[in-house]
């Protein structure tokens, strides 16, 4: 399958990047390309422009810095997979990355991309959502900083401008007491989720929840915040009965859709059972 | 529409060729390079049969686009040989009879030698995981793990 003729250009720098797509409204930025290209050979998308960003210095790294654990857009989902930073303090990211398709797609597809592509059935959205994560957006006026609860705005959109670029993902950096995990149900290795969850919670000295982050993949028209399940756990000490509980409120939160991964009914016990171990394995994790 | 001009290392002989922006780098290496080595399977991102290194790095090349390698470089199953000689991972295949049609075999390989060089030696998981973006209608993947550790047994030996 071929895609549609478009032109192509390299950057080199980040504004240049920027006013090219200031300059063509049917620009778009190539990233990792492993949603975009499948898109434009179906002819599902048929850009007029592609802004290569894979060449631009300075947008791929992993570091914490000021409180923040700050991730360039263009790092690679092979390049979180194996960093020792991510896999010792970051769990629910390591997870996340681990289970994000196959190792082939994984060398190409960025963080970045898979937030900018507001896909429900991407796994990151969730775990953004779980980390209270939030991104960094580089337009023409320069930078702002879009807390991720206000960044999807419907499947396929976001809050950011035509011309405007993920360039950061930020994440509150590690604290003792801190632990988090994805659990994913997926058809066979390398799917997209039937369903997911990303939990990730801070225990306080006396090992009460301090608080709870809950997000949901693939159950509903964007990830969701199981904001709910969250504010019911925060306080309280996360035993069985209250992990359970958490999990229904989940489960309620979801808006899921028949499809042939199953039924909604099917996936809404998904999200409940998920919630469990997820909960469970994050308060494990911050207990370690 | 934009047409351009690139220089890519491929087995390590530069090419060079004038290319369309949608140009595929499957396309680039089977129908201008001739290197009919690289298979495509199912032009959907799922099997792997066109796996090639790009920079060193295992990659769907029917997911890239030919510009995107321009001043790269690529190794497609033709690279593997050197001096007439197989590589350990096709003598692997060989031995171990890691095919039956063939048609996953340069992609599987490819992605093999992508991990050997990471992870000189894999458990047979590792293995697993490894080749997990690499699908393959007849073998099963029993003999294909197998051919691998022969060759991470040679390579390391
Ligand atoms: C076989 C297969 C299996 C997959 N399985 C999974 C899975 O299990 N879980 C999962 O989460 N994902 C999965 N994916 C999707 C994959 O992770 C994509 O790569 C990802 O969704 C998009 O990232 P990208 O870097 O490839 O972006 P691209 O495809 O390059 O871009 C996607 C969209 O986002 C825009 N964009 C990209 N980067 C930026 C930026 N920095 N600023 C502004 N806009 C930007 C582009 O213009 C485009 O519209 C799979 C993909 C394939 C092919
Ligand atoms: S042909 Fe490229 S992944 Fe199947
Ligand atoms: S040997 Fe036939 S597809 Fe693998």
């Amino acid at each position: 399958m071929i895609p549609a003729a478009f032109d192509y250009a390299v950057p080199k720098t980040l504004n240049e990047a920027v006013a090219l797509l200031g300059q063509n409204p049917e620009a778009k930025v190539l990233a990792g390309g492993h949603s975009l290209i499948p898109a434009m050979k179906f002819r599902l998308a048929s850009p007029a422009l592609l802004v290569d960003l894979n060449r631009l210095n300075g947008l791929a790294y992993i570091r914490e810095d000021g409180g923040w654990l700050k991730i360039g857009a263009m790092t690679r989902e092979a390049d979180l997979d194996g960093s020792d930073l991510i896999r010792k303090k970051y769990p629910l990211l390591a997870d996340t990355a681990k289970t994000i398709a196959d190792p082939l797609v994984r060398n190409m597809a960025t963080v970045g991309g898979n937030l900018a592509h507001a896909d429900p059935a991407n796994d990151h959205p969730a775990t953004m959502l779980a980390y209270g994560a939030q991104v960094v957006a580089t337009g023409p006026k320069g930078e702002r900083v879009i807390p991720i609860g206000e960044f999807f705005a419907g499947t396929f959109e976001t809050s950011l401008a035509h011309d405007e670029i993920l360039t950061e993902i930020r994440l509150p950096a590690h604290k003792a007491g801190a632990g988090g995990a994805y659990v994913k149900v997926e058809r066979k290795v390398g799917d997209f989720a039937t369903a997911a969850v990303a939990a990730q919670v801070t225990l306080d000295a006396s090992g009460k929840c301090a608080s709870a982050g809950l997000g949901l993949t693939n159950v509903g028209p964007t990830a969701i915040r199981a904001a709910q399940a969250e504010a019911a756990l925060k306080g309280q000490p996360l035993d069985d009965a209250n992990i359970k509980k958490a999990a229904q409120l989940a489960a309620a939160a979801a808006e899921p859709a028949d499809d042939l991964r199953g039924p909604a009914e099917y996936k809404r016990g998904l999200i409940k059972t998920l919630t469990v171990r997820a909960l469970r394995k994050a308060v494990e994790r911050a207990k370690a | 529409m934009s047409t351009h001009h690139v220089k890519v290392n491929v087995n390590g002989a530069v090419k060079e060729a004038d290319v369309e922006a949608r140009l595929l780098l499957v396309h680039l290496i089977r129908e201008d390079l001739n290197l009919t080595g690289t298979h495509i399977g199912c032009d959907t991102t799922s099997c792997g049969a066109c796996t090639v290194l790009l920079n060193g790095r295992a990659v769907k090349s029917c997911t890239v686009f030919a510009v995107q390698a321009d001043g790269g470089e690529v190794m497609t199953v033709e690279g593997l040989t050197s001096n007439g000689k197989l590589h350990p991972i096709q003598e692997g295949f060989h031995e171990m009879h890691g095919l039956q049609c063939g048609f996953c075999t340069p992609g599987m390989m490819l992605s093999a030698v992508a991990l050997l060089k990471q992870n000189p030696k894999p458990t047979e998981e590792e293995i697993r995981w490894g080749i997990s973006g690499n699908l393959c209608r007849c073998t099963g993947y029993v003999n294909i793990v197998k051919a691998v550790q022969y060759a991470a047994e040679k390579m390391s030996g």
